[in-house]
Formats: structure tokens, C-alpha cells, sequence
């Protein structure tokens, strides 16, 4: 069963998945390559396929999810991991323990992959120099949400056929959003422009060190893009007062059915989840024929099975 | 390097397979050919087309990925890394006689972990085995219902398919 043929293709060798940034524009076309593949396991008879067969998986969750988490662990279940479902909640963590030794004690029950979502940044890293299990990072801190990232670029790819040359407009709550900093190296590396968009008080301070166009009015830029992708308004983080209002926000930066009406009428309307709606976008917007808000949610299942699949090759062959 | 079946040889087998599976498979019953990647989707796209023509009727195609149900994903030993590709079969599989295509028969690793991938996707009437080449050296119990053309290399030995949808010519080599 040997490949037959010596290709000189591209080899996979992260057994941790910790942010975009590092990754080459070759590495992530491979991962959504590679999420094709996983695709039609969720359409079939059985929903199941076995190359994680006897593998555990932890979900280490320090921050409240249900996508992600529900996400990671169907992906789990379909490539037959068996997964421990771990929150601060009903955890020692409310006891005081620290994360390392969270960490090392799963460890010691022989898990294998540690999917860890944590309020500080560079926890993820932190964890994988520190166990032998592979790691991947659901979102930590502002930095990275390398698995939404992917699915949002898988969601354009499949639809547009590719990210060269697309405008893409990320619109919201950016200085607060890790997925605007997923999606920015993931687009850009495969030759998309991105624009973030919202109120100066919500751009992150380190912007003119990004890859990115900025703009403060989002009527200026929604008739030039042919994807936005609207942030949630993250009330649970906001601090001080970044706008006057409520309605305010929504009348500059709301994605609404009259603010639409200026966009290009193949525009792909996205959004990372929950959606506030009435807030950063109608309901009718959010249900409207350009949204692409639940394929994001079925591609998401695909793209993380991919991840887990390659961190695990990857760690299968360093061994 | 040796030529073991060159271009009109390949044409010839493809003829005699065709002509068996037809012979064995009861006109009344649906049959449907799935060729495993990669080599054997392209054989399975040629057998399907002429099994259409000879039938009459439409004999679907499709193309298997086994990369998932592969049994050494896990062992540190393969060093050729798995790329995993799509499967894409258009059409049910369920009550079908399924002509599964591959270009080598060797370990029959590759053939048991079709069969695993195929019994994920429906409930066929028959699984049915058509390859190319036959080299010996089984590792698992299993064996072609349909063979092309039957080679006892040794281990050392490569047998290589060449197509010209891939590789620009038709023949399969020794090497």
C-alpha cells in the first residue's frame, strides 16, 4: 500500500495547531485541500470513519463555546477519537489548579490531542512546549482562532474558487476579535486584501503593523467587496465605552437590508457566530440569500477533522 | 525496466475484463464500477465506458479514497506520507454489483481497506474485484475476481502502471 510513486508532494509535519501566522500559504491550502476529503463523511450513511480509532482527544475549555467545542468534539467522533469533554466550570481549575498541571494530569491518562480555548493569549503555545500531546488552539486570548480562520477561507474558496485578488471587508469588534486575526493572516497569505472595518475604538492597537487596509466607514467600503464577514459585538469583553450607543454602532457598522442594497449582489455574507441580530446585522441579512453563515458551521466540521487527522500524522511519524 | 503489457496489450485486457464481468453479472442486476485512487480511477472511468457501450445502458463510475481506512495511519514505520483526496461516487451503492478497480493487486492491504470504506457508504449486492496486474505476495486473504494480467515478482521488484491520463503513455513496467 506503499505510494507507488516517489512524488515530491508536500509533507505535513505540525503535530500542533497554534495560529495562522506561522503557517506558509502552502500549509494552509494543504489543510483546506485536505478538508475536501473529510467532507463526505458527513453526508453518508455512516458518519464515521476509523483513522483516529483509539486515539483521546480533550476539549480543555477555559472560555465559554458551544460551537467550537460541539464542533471539535462531532469532528472527534467522526474520525472515531474517543474525547473527554473538560470546562472550568466543573473543574479542579475552580480549585485553583493551574493549567500545567491540568495538562499534565490528563496527560497522565494517555490522551493525544489537547484542544484547548483559553482567555490568555499564547496559552496554546505555552501548553505544547510543556506536554508530549499535540495541541490545537480554539482561541486564545485576542490572538488566534486558527480553525475559524481556516473555515471561513475553506467557505470562500469553495464558493469563489479561490482567494486571489478577492476584497474582503471584516467589519466589528476587531481589536477584540482573534478570529479578524485568523481570518487576516489566512486571507492575505492566499492572496486576498482585507480591510478591517468599525469605529477607531474598536481597532487593534498594533493595526499599522498588520497586513491590512483600514476604514472607518463601512458605506465606503461595503460596494467594493465581494466578502464581508461581520464580527460579533463582544459585550462580555468590552471595556469602557469603545461607542455611544447600541443603535449607534448598529446605524454606522449593522449589516442592514438597505446597507446591502449598495453591495455586489454575489457578496458573501459571513458571520463567526452567535450572531447579536438587530446589532451588527439584520435577521433578514443573516437569513438573506448571500449569507453563508451555516455552510461556515458545516465546513467547520470538516476542516477540523483535517486538523486533527495531520497533527495526529504528523505526531504518528515523529515518533 | 521491463515492459511487461505495452499499449495495445493494456487495450486487450480491458477487452477481456470487460467481457467477463459481463459474462458473469446477470443483465437484470445494476452494476456500477468504483475505481480506488489514483491509478484505478482512470481504469475504472476506461471499464466503465465500455461496459456502458457493450450494455447499452449507463454503468455509473465513481472514485474511491482509502486513505482514511488505511491500517498503517498509525504505525511510525510508513514514511510515505497519506494525502487524503476525495471520494466521489454519484450515485448510490446500495444493491448494486460493484466492480472495485485497481491498477496492482499486491498485499491486498489496499483492497480490504476499499472494502471497509465501501461498506461505510451503503449495502451493495457483491463486491467485485477487477485489477490490471496480479503480482504475488499477499499479506491479507483476498483475491481478484477479475485479473488482467498475472506477474510473480519478486519483493525487490516495482510494478509500475502507467496511464496516459497520468503519465502520458499506456504500459506497465518492471523494475
Amino acid at each position: 500500500m506503499a505510494l507507488k510513486r516517489k512524488s515530491k508532494q508536500f509533507k505535513w509535519h505540525r503535530k500542533h495547531l497554534l495560529g495562522l501566522r506561522e503557517l506558509s500559504a502552502e500549509e494552509i491550502t494543504y489543510i483546506l485541500d485536505t478538508a475536501k476529503g473529510f467532507e463526505q463523511i458527513s453526508t453518508r450513511s455512516v458518519k464515521k470513519a476509523p483513522p483516529l480509532r483509539g486515539k483521546v482527544v480533550v476539549n480543555l475549555f477555559f472560555e465559554d463555546s458551544t460551537r467550537t467545542r460541539n464542533s471539535f468534539s462531532l469532528a472527534a467522533n467522526r474520525l472515531s477519537a474517543d474525547i473527554i469533554e473538560f470546562t472550568k466550570k466543573d473543574s479542579s481549575v475552580s480549585k485553583g489548579e493551574t493549567l500545567l498541571d491540568t495538562a499534565k494530569n490528563l496527560e497522565a491518562m494517555g490522551i493525544d490531542i489537547v484542544v484547548i480555548r483559553h482567555s490568555a493569549g499564547g496559552a496554546p503555545r505555552f501548553l505544547s512546549r510543556n506536554i508530549d500531546a499535540c495541541v490545537i488552539n480554539a482561541g486564545d486570548g485576542f490572538c488566534e482562532h486558527p480553525t475559524q480562520g481556516l473555515l471561513d477561507t475553506f467557505t470562500i474558496r469553495k464558493i469563489k474558487g479561490t482567494l486571489e485578488g478577492l476584497k474582503i471587508a471584516i467589519v466589528g469588534d476587531v481589536a477584540h476579535s482573534r478570529v479578524a486575526r485568523s481570518d487576516m493572516w489566512a486571507m492575505t497569505k492566499l492572496g486576498a486584501e482585507v480591510t478591517f472595518v468599525g469605529p477607531p475604538t474598536l481597532m487593534p492597537t498594533e493595526i499599522g503593523r498588520l497586513p491590512v487596509k483600514v476604514s472607518y466607514s463601512l458605506d465606503e467600503v461595503i460596494e467594493k467587496v465581494d466578502v464581508i464577514n461581520m464580527l460579533r459585538i463582544q459585550f462580555e469583553r468590552l471595556g469602557g465605552n469603545p461607542f455611544p450607543s447600541i443603535r449607534e454602532y448598529s446605524h454606522y457598522f449593522g449589516l442592514t437590508v438597505e446597507r446591502m442594497k449598495k453591495a455586489k449582489s454575489d457578496i458573501l455574507v459571513m458571520h463567526p457566530g452567535p450572531i447579536n441580530r438587530g446589532l451588527e446585522m439584520e435577521s433578514e441579512v443573516a437569513d438573506g440569500r448571500n449569507s453563508v453563515i451555516l455552510e461556515q458551521v458545516t465546513n467547520g466540521l470538516a476542516v477540523r477533522m483535517a486538523v486533527l487527522f495531520l497533527v495526529n500524522q504528523a505526531a504518528a511519524q515523529s515518533k | 525496466m521491463k515492459i511487461i503489457l505495452d499499449s495495445k496489450e493494456i487495450e486487450q485486457v480491458l477487452g477481456d475484463l470487460t467481457n467477463s464481468i459481463i459474462a458473469d453479472t446477470p443483465p437484470e442486476l445494476d452494476i456500477a464500477v468504483i475505481g480506488i485512487r489514483s491509478r484505478g480511477e482512470i481504469l475504472a472511468q476506461r471499464l466503465s465506458d465500455r461496459l456502458s457501450t457493450e450494455l447499452s445502458k449507463d454503468v455509473p463510475c465513481g472514485t474511491l479514497d482509502i486513505t482514511l481506512y488505511r491500517d498503517d495511519l498509525n504505525s511510525p514505520s510508513s514514511n510515505a506520507q497519506p494525502h487524503v483526496r476525495t471520494t466521489e461516487i454519484g450515485f448510490d451503492i446500495d444493491n448494486r454489483i460493484i466492480i472495485l478497480v485497481d491498477d496492482v493487486l499486491y498485499t491486498g492491504r489496499s483492497a480490504r481497506a476499499a472494502m471497509a470504506a465501501l461498506i461505510d457508504l451503503g449495502r451493495p449486492r457483491a463486491i467485485k474485484l477487477a485489477v490490471l496486474v496480479d503480482r504475488v505476495g499477499r499479506e491479507m486473504p483476498i483475491h481478484a475476481d477479475y485479473v488482467g494480467y498475472k506477474t510473480d515478482v519478486t519483493v525487490g521488484e516495482l510494478v509500475q502502471v502507467n496511464l496516459v491520463e497520468s503519465d502520458g503513455k499506456d504500459e506497465v513496467v518492471i523494475e
